[in-house]
């Protein structure tokens, strides 16, 4: 049985689709991601999946539960991490911890090898309010909070959006080895570089999905040449290859812009160098992830 | 049964760390008491007057020292003439002025007819009149004394006593005023700050999540309260007995298990205004203006509820506040016991139930 089957679901707030014909199964022990900017719909689904809100159309189970019907049963036996910090700020990570526990009728003890990895790092500070915790260490205490009842499904909504890359790197890890112990986690993030960490990755752009794959195939399946330049005024780098008739995107990527065109690389180097630009690089690039969504972001609003 | 309690101690965690509510529960308690008791207060006392006293004879005196022998006035000066009286009304702490006329003995022995007169400054009606009333009943009383031993012409002659409250001390109203506004405030308002709270802060959405059930979810909430609440009430009550001197003439248990009731009639309404917003400002604001202002204005604890006008006083029928500020006077100061109080006890629990269905039903289960 799949633990997580969404089919075709929509939801309307107003005028606004929130979520446009969403479908998608994630397998046992599958890290499954939904990637997409803020605004995409994610928080909506995990609301939906997590019995907190209606859809207007469609169909979710989770567990071969419904998650209208059997929303009670769901309730007990899924882990939900909201996108905002959802813990008593007043209270300790230890408060924290055994009142979650408690109310889901268990105790830290019981599952404690569960969250060993985890609370071991926050357990220097098991004293101090959850309020008063850096954005790691908080998301660090709501995972534990989520996990403290051994979940057999795991929701995390954004959980490292606004932490430092060295915690961000750390909770990935964290959610590898919870993998491991084959619960299946449905994780969404606006940070393009996570996708690569995750078995099979949902691209979310405006309440709908664009592609499901695993994050190689979507990436070998990108056949367009992408082309890595740098000049030493990037400002007027970008405005000069958008204006270019040959260039079909341009984005910033780091300290290079990522490129596709049809035009010679070589053309374009001399148009450039004309039009004044020193210090210019162009290389050939290996497509990410972020390049894959930012032409299928380009497709869909053409397409509208 | 244990996730209940864990709810509730988490509860009493949030209580006792915000030093902002603890104060407000319980310094305004004693503030409000003491300010009512003390300070506004309509009862008059040492009302400075001036006496124009033209006859100076044993009968004017006496009449004068026995009205500065009271309590209610002291003697600020002797006018000389009747010129000064307006200036001494103008330099404005003086509040009635006596003018005793010329030959008053005589004219009371001989004629058995005295002409005195009273002018205060109305300026301040309600005053006036006390001020008249408590002017009026001494000299009267002082005539009675003067005239005991001779025979007068048959006279109708009231003998008026206060029940329940002889020496007409107005603590005796606020007591059960300021106790209604202090529980309507700790209950209603603190229950529905504390629910929007949670949903605020985002973590009503995770309890939601979970195998609580809304029931517990709200009773664990509201349990602190009532405790916290039930608590407040008997310190008012002790404030009232002890420094005020407010009698509890009626059973203790009873007036206890008034206090709870209405303590419990005043949470779900809480839980009412909190099932329909979804910001603490927002039940705040509904608190304060749907249940603090009619408590004061319409319950009957600062304006009496029969000299309103009659749309008003059916209004005043919904405060659960009116009923129960009846049954406090009637156990505390008339001593009555259950069956006379029946009827607004019999309203505050049927209001209570009323409340705590509405809200149950209205609490989501969903987010919206």
């Amino acid at each position: 049985m799949e633990p997580i089957v969404v089919q075709n679901i929509f939801k309307q707030f107003g005028n606004v689709s929130a979520l446009h014909d969403i479908s998608f199964t994630v397998a046992p022990g599958e890290l499954f991601g939904l990637i997409g900017p803020d605004g995409a719909g994610k928080s909506t689904l995990f609301r939906i999946l997590a019995t907190l809100l209606l859809a207007d159309k469609g169909k979710a189970m989770v567990n071969g539960l419904d998650v209208v019907k059997d929303y009670r049963a769901i309730r007990r036996q899924v882990g939900y991490m909201p996108g905002k910090f959802s813990l008593y700020q007043d209270l300790t990570v230890e408060e924290n911890l055994h009142f979650f526990a408690t109310i889901f009728n268990t105790t830290i003890k019981e599952n404690y090898d569960l969250i060993r990895d985890i609370y071991e790092q926050i357990a220097p500070f098991k004293t101090r309010p959850a309020g008063k915790l850096s954005g790691g260490m908080k998301q660090k205490l709501a995972l534990c909070c989520a996990l403290v009842h051994k979940p057999s499904v795991l929701f995390l909504d954004e959980p490292t959006t606004g932490v430092d890359p060295v915690s961000r790197k750390e909770f990935w890890d964290m959610l590898q080895r919870l993998k491991e112990k084959n619960i299946p986690i449905l994780v969404s993030t606006p940070y393009m570089d996570e996708a690569t960490l995750c078995d099979r990755v949902a691209l979310m752009q405006n309440g709908a999905i664009m592609q499901i794959d695993t994050p190689s195939t979507i990436v070998s399946q990108f056949r367009t040449k992408i082309w890595a330049i740098k000049s030493n005024d990037m400002y007027r780098l970008i405005r000069d290859l958008r204006a270019h008739p040959e260039v079909q995107s341009c984005f910033a990527f780091g300290e290079f812009l990522h490129v596709t065109m049809t035009a010679d690389p070589e053309e374009v180097r001399s148009s450039l160098t004309t039009g004044g630009h020193t210090g210019l690089v162009i290389q050939p690039a290996n497509a990410g992830i972020e390049d894959v969504f930012m032409s299928l972001m380009q497709a869909q609003t053409q397409a509208v | 049964m244990k996730q209940f309690f864990e709810f509730v101690k988490k509860e009493c965690f949030h209580i006792f760390r915000d030093r902002r509510t603890l104060i407000i529960l319980f310094g305004m308690p004693v503030v409000l008491i003491v300010l009512f008791g003390f300070a506004i207060t309509n009862e008059i006392r040492h009302a400075r007057i001036a006496v124009l006293d033209y006859s100076q004879d044993a009968l004017s005196h006496g009449l004068v020292s026995k009205i500065t022998a009271s309590t209610y006035f002291d003697l600020a000066e002797n006018l000389r003439s009747e010129k000064e009286i307006l200036p001494a009304f103008k330099k404005g702490d003086i509040r009635m002025v006596i003018v005793i006329p010329n030959g008053f003995s005589r004219d009371f022995i001989r004629e058995r007819k005295a002409a005195i007169q009273l002018l205060t400054d109305a300026s301040d009606p309600n005053t006036a009149t006390t001020l008249i009333n408590y002017a009026n009943a001494i000299i009267g009383q002082y005539q009675q004394e003067q005239t005991h031993l001779q025979h007068l012409p048959l006279t109708i002659h009231p003998e008026v006593r206060m029940v329940y409250n002889p020496m007409l001390k107005s603590v005796f109203l606020f007591v059960p005023g300021v106790m209604t506004l202090i529980l309507m405030l700790v209950c209603a308002m603190m229950t529905s700050i504390t629910i929007t709270r949670e949903k605020e802060l985002g973590t009503m959405e995770i309890l939601l999540v979970s195998p609580l059930r809304p029931v517990l979810i709200i009773a664990g909430k509201v349990v602190p309260y009532v405790l916290l609440s039930f608590f407040i009430s008997i310190i008012i009550l002790c404030l009232g007995t002890w420094i005020f001197g407010m009698p509890v003439k009626g059973s203790i248990l009873l007036l206890l298990s008034a206090c709870g009731l209405f303590c419990l009639t005043a949470l779900s309404l809480g839980i009412l205004i909190s099932s329909l917003t979804n910001s603490q400002q927002t039940a705040m604001m509904i608190s304060m203006m749907g249940l603090l202002l009619p408590t004061i204005l319409l319950s009957g604890f600062v304006y009496p509820i029969e000299s309103m006008p009659v749309p008003l006083q059916i209004v005043s029928n919904i405060l659960p506040a009116k009923w129960f500020i009846i049954i406090l006077k009637d156990i505390m100061l008339k001593g009555s016991g259950l069956p006379q109080i029946a009827l607004p006890m019999g309203i505050l629990a049927g209001m209570t139930c009323f409340f705590l269905i509405v809200s149950l039903s209205k609490f989501k289960i969903r987010l919206s």
